[in-house]
């Protein structure tokens, strides 16, 4: 049977460094854009984050959930330390599964992404609630949802990169 | 004594355990949390963080400044027009006040002179425009356009022509840090305009405020609304604040459990009034105190 193109089980070409860090970058500018409490926008810095510490569990881990963290606490005006708690457990669970995830297809990878994302917000939510904040409304959890329906999308678009052939040789039978 | 052969390959090294590095990091983001909670020794990492990701952020919020811009743009003829009648008009009825509110001040002055009371500084302000709210969900908080390189400080109260909206809680270089009244636990100072009965208003969630430590017997009546007492030398006295919504009077607790709700304005978006700070002056030294300005420096002039 013919291997789609997105299937996990496709020979990768290596993955450059650099790619990981514009996509994290760019994961933190996407979380930058203003829309105030608008309900659903995904946090697309733990997504990506996570997608790299499954696909490359050696290279992006912990250390740099935490200095992600850190930039998002600031940035956001939270608590110090609040989403650095929370996407250095995502990383751990993450990297820890990462052999685990990538034997299922696509689909049920989302479906399983979806509570790691539920659990990183219910870290947030009791750091806050435990001093005292208030409660965000059911609709915070929404955001875990929408960052797993754009599984499939982002593994996609940012696996891109490796399927590119290491040499394009014009006379080449396959 | 390292012999070849003894340490394993260099592609077998991934350095400590997972677990140890998750012990690690949890500990220090606990200790960040700790820190920051409990005493407020961050702020320098953050300004210094906030400054790398500065520019990182104005970009993201080029976009939509961009659509709010288009949007005035291509906002009609017919709307502008109605608009200007209507601020034309309301700068009729407010012209009135205006006016006599200069003559008002000095007669004032001239009074609290009379009476040898405390004089009321006189507050400069300026004008602020609210860029966004912050994104985190669970704290009621808005980004102004000005920062420290324009000397606004933390503490300065925030307000529009409806009233107080809130108070500066943090400054960054370039953008400041607004803490909504409704915040849960933001407290602000407020008298009753009915008959001057003061009390405490704390955000309650949700939206709503609520005044705590009333007894329940109290004389508030749903309707009566808060105007700031300005005794706690950070809000000026007299601004709108927020109105009564519903007093429950339940004789098994010691407090009446009453909800306001604020000023329309204090959810919306636009241009606010950073107000100068209000500082109570220092004491002053025994040697200055006899030369000119007897009773100053002193708190109470009320």
């Amino acid at each position: 049977m013919m291997q789609p193109t997105h299937g996990s089980r496709r020979i990768l070409r290596p993955v450059r460094d650099w790619f990981i860090w514009l996509t994290l970058l760019l994961a933190v500018f996407l979380d930058l854009i203003p829309l105030g409490r608008l309900p659903g926008f995904p946090d697309w810095v733990a997504l990506t984050l996570t997608f790299w510490c499954i696909r490359e569990s050696f290279k992006v881990g912990m250390g740099t959930a935490f200095v992600l963290g850190i930039v998002m606490d600031v940035s956001s005006g939270s608590v110090m330390g609040q989403h650095s708690l929370a996407y250095v457990l995502l990383a751990f669970t993450a990297s820890g599964l990462s052999r685990r995830f990538l034997q299922f297809p696509l689909m049920q990878q989302a479906l399983q992404i979806l509570p790691l994302l539920l659990a990183t917000q219910v870290v947030m939510l009791i750091t806050r609630m435990s001093v005292g904040s208030e409660f965000p409304g059911v609709e915070y959890f929404l955001d875990s949802f929408t960052a797993a329906l754009l599984w499939y999308p982002l593994t996609y678009l940012l696996l891109l990169p490796q399927y590119q052939p290491v040499e394009k040789d014009e006379n080449r039978p396959i | 004594m390292s012999v070849v052969g003894h340490q394993p390959p260099p592609f077998f090294h991934r350095g400590p355990a997972p677990l140890a590095r998750l012990m690690f990091f949890v500990a220090l983001s606990l200790l960040l949390l700790v820190l920051d909670l409990r005493f407020h020794t961050l702020e320098w990492a953050r300004q210094g963080v906030a400054l790398v990701t500065y520019p990182l952020q104005r970009l993201a919020s080029l976009p939509l400044e961009g659509h709010e811009r288009w949007n005035e743009y291509l906002s009609s003829l017919a709307t502008l027009e109605k608009e200007n009648v209507a601020l034309r008009r309301q700068q009729l009825v407010t012209a009135n006040l205006l006016l006599r509110q200069e003559h008002l001040e000095l007669e004032n002055q001239r009074l609290r002179a009379l009476l040898d009371m405390k004089l009321r500084q006189p507050v400069n302000s300026q004008v602020a425009e609210i860029l966004y709210s912050a994104r985190d969900p669970f704290s009621r908080r808005v980004i102004l356009d000005k920062g420290a390189q324009q000397s606004i400080a933390p503490g300065q109260v925030v307000i529009d022509e409806m009233g107080v909206i809130g108070q500066v809680t943090r400054v960054f270089p370039l953008l400041s840090e607004v803490t909504l009244i409704t915040d849960k636990d933001q407290a602000v100072p407020v008298q009753i305009v009915r008959n001057g009965l003061r009390a405490v208003l704390f955000g309650a969630g949700a939206g709503n405020l609520e005044l705590r430590f009333l007894a329940a017997n109290a004389d508030v009546q749903t309707g009566d609304e808060l105007v700031t007492s300005g005794l706690d030398d950070v809000y000026l006295p007299g601004l709108p604040v927020a109105k009564v919504t519903r007093v429950d009077r339940d004789t098994t607790y010691a407090f009446a459990r009453i909800l306001c709700e604020p000023i329309p304005g204090v959810e919306r978006h636009g241009q606010v009034l950073v107000l100068g700070r209000r500082e109570a002056l220092p004491p002053a030294p025994p040697e200055a105190e006899s030369k000119d300005r007897p009773g100053k420096g002193r708190r109470g002039g009320k």
